[in-house]
């Protein structure tokens, strides 16, 4: 369980995260949704390891993570995709997969030049793992294509599979639907809950497309102005009115609503800030 | 039979020297581009390692000749560069651990490295004159050519004269191999992988099982071989003189640019087109031009450039490329 305690992060003046406290369960799919600026992927930038929190604790399983690099974090087993997605572009999809796994013996001079018999038989597990992999993820006809030249949702499904070469306790997915076609959406929400049901990961996904978050993720945590806003089930988390004020009314609503959403939310600037909360409080009590 | 006179001409003085010395800039331009795409800064000291790395193997090689070890025809330096090679190795790893670590860890821009790398450039070349003075040392030994003037003259029974040096032809084939050990590795072997991995996207290389220190050194290594190689090769086609390798840089750099820096197949190409362009507008072509214009008796040498001009080549080339191609023919990365 990761467990997040009253986190704060500014970048020089601007308070991105503003005492945050969340929860991500063991065996739960999590979403963390929020309009743009929420400071959602800063949240996860600092859980990451990619900047220091300026106050507050990050737990896992109870031991501190707080401040550790993502290498550390993933010798641990927290990993995490990109907003855009990253690949060794000049290297083959399986090859990008075969890179993950740690301490492999090729990774020293003296152990090329006079350990080859060892590599090799090595290097024929991994990619007997990796060729898994691909399968896993319907892209075996691409094992030996460069990454560089897979198409963007492709390279998200690559990323979900770079979480599969090693023994992943808890893979932080951010924004995997952002610039990638429905149905490549699809294969990547079913490969994320198989992984979830049949090997147990634990998934917290930033997401905008609320019908991807509504059929994959329970909880759901709202964000908004650096501060968590509501939590729960899909379902009541978009009939929560706080919620639907500050980021669902944008997309859901139609756009004369949102409009009008808009104009209030700016209107009524940071002194409505308690009285979101407030709403955020009973939200969660429905 | 003119024709013929002005290829063989052609090939004696132009065609054989540049080859050679676009090997030699290949192989140094190899160096530059491989700190460049993994370590992403552009390392002004590669001609001073050179320099260091030349010098050890020079020391190593009177050592192997005084205890009377020579490798027959071949020069006794070849005998000494896997020696030097180690030592320049380790001299590398100890400039990271003392001087670009650091910077690393406080996570420098790059220019910053680049002024590092120009002071460890001075510290080098300060060393590699107290190690072997400042002096123009020969050390090629051996059998001195493989096809020699006269013997030339009596295979085909020509007038015009083609040499081909042991150094010139030991030049090529050391590269050629090294260039094709060097590809090898970055292609096939895992620690070559990681290497373009890292390279490749340095974020994603920490958050997989590679170990970017590790990188770091196997890239030193390599860099050191690559330049004591180089520096050797060319110290045994020209002379040894630490200020020349101090020189050697700009070619070398003009060589990586031009083809791309942070590729290593635009350092190969790079490094020829720089030497063939360099020689070919430093040599008088007035014998090749008597030979294929009977009627012209040129006044001139027909030289394009004085000799004392050839750096200016690079520079010309190199201030082109920036300017209409600033990614080089094979599209390297510009950090």
């Amino acid at each position: 369980m990761i467990r997040v305690e009253n986190l704060v992060k500014s970048f020089g003046g601007f308070l991105a995260v503003d005492h945050a406290s969340i929860e991500i369960a063991t065996g739960s799919i999590t979403g963390l949704v929020g309009p743009n600026g929420a400071g959602k992927s800063t949240l996860f930038n600092v859980i990451a390891g990619v900047h220091a929190p300026t106050s507050g604790r990050v737990t896992m399983d109870g031991e501190d993570i707080t401040g550790l690099t993502p290498h550390q974090l993933f010798h641990k087993g927290l990993l995490r995709t990109f907003q855009i997605a990253h690949e060794f572009p000049t290297l083959s999809v399986r090859e990008n997969l075969m890179m993950v796994p740690e301490g492999q013996s090729g990774e020293t001079l003296w152990n090329t030049w006079f350990a080859r018999g060892r590599i090799r038989a090595e290097e024929a597990a991994l990619r007997a793992k990796a060729d898994d992999v691909l399968d896993f993820l319907t892209i075996s006809h691409l094992a030996e294509e460069k990454a560089g030249n897979l198409s963007g949702g492709q390279k998200k499904l690559l990323e979900l599979g770079r979480t599969m070469m090693v023994e992943a306790k808890i893979v932080f997915l951010d924004e995997v639907g952002a610039g990638v076609n429905r149905t490549l959406l699809n294969t990547i929400g079913d490969a994320i809950v198989r992984l979830n049901k049949e090997r147990g990961y634990t998934f917290c996904v930033i997401e905008h497309d609320m019908d991807f978050i509504a059929r994959l993720c329970d909880p759901v945590i709202v964000m908004a102005e650096g501060k968590v806003l509501a939590e729960g089930p899909a379902d009541h988390i978009m009939e929560n009115e706080a919620v639907i004020e500050a980021y669902l009314g944008t997309g859901l609503k139609n756009k004369v609503v949102a409009e009008d959403a808009a104009e209030a939310a700016a209107g009524e600037d940071l002194g409505a800030q308690p009285g979101l909360g407030d709403h955020a409080g009973k939200g969660d009590a429905t | 039979m003119e024709v013929i006179n002005a290829l063989v001409a052609l090939t004696n003085y132009v065609i054989i020297p540049a080859t050679a010395y676009g090997a030699q800039l290949a192989l140094g331009a190899l160096g530059v581009t491989l700190i460049y795409s993994i370590l992403r800064f552009s390392n002004f000291a590669h001609g001073d390692t050179m320099a260091f790395g030349t010098a050890v193997v020079i020391l190593i090689t009177w050592g192997l000749q005084a205890m009377g070890i020579t490798f027959g025809p071949l020069p006794t330096a070849l005998i000494a560069l896997p020696f030097g090679i180690a030592v320049t190795a380790l001299m590398m790893l100890g400039t990271d651990r003392v001087v670009y670590r650091y910077y690393r860890r406080i996570r420098a821009q790059p220019v910053v490295l680049v002024m590092v790398s120009v002071g460890v450039m001075f510290v080098m070349n300060a060393l590699t004159r107290f190690l072997i003075g400042v002096d123009q040392i020969n050390f090629a030994d051996g059998e001195r050519f493989i096809i020699s003037a006269r013997t030339w003259n009596q295979m085909t029974g020509m007038r015009e004269p083609l040499t081909l040096r042991t150094t010139q032809a030991i030049t090529v084939v050391t590269a050629a191999i090294t260039v094709a050990a060097l590809f090898w590795f970055l292609g096939r072997t895992r620690t070559g992988k990681s290497m373009r991995a890292f390279s490749d996207n340095e974020d994603l290389a920490l958050l997989s099982g590679i170990d970017p220190d590790r990188v770091v050194k196997v890239t030193w290594v390599l860099t050191a071989a690559l330049a004591t190689i180089a520096g050797t090769l060319y110290g045994l086609d020209k002379s040894f003189k630490a200020f020349t390798y101090f020189q050697i840089v700009l070619p070398i750099f003009a060589s990586a640019i031009v083809g791309g820096i942070g590729n290593p197949v635009g350092a190969i190409v790079g490094g020829f087109i720089i030497s063939f362009s360099e020689v070919g507008l430093t040599y008088a072509w007035k014998k090749v031009a008597g030979y294929l214009v009977p009627a012209w008796e040129p006044d001139g040498l027909v030289q394009l450039l004085s000799t004392d001009y050839k750096f200016a080549v690079s520079f010309v080339i190199l201030i082109l490329v920036l300017i209409f191609r600033p990614t080089g023919i094979f599209r390297g990365k510009v950090v």
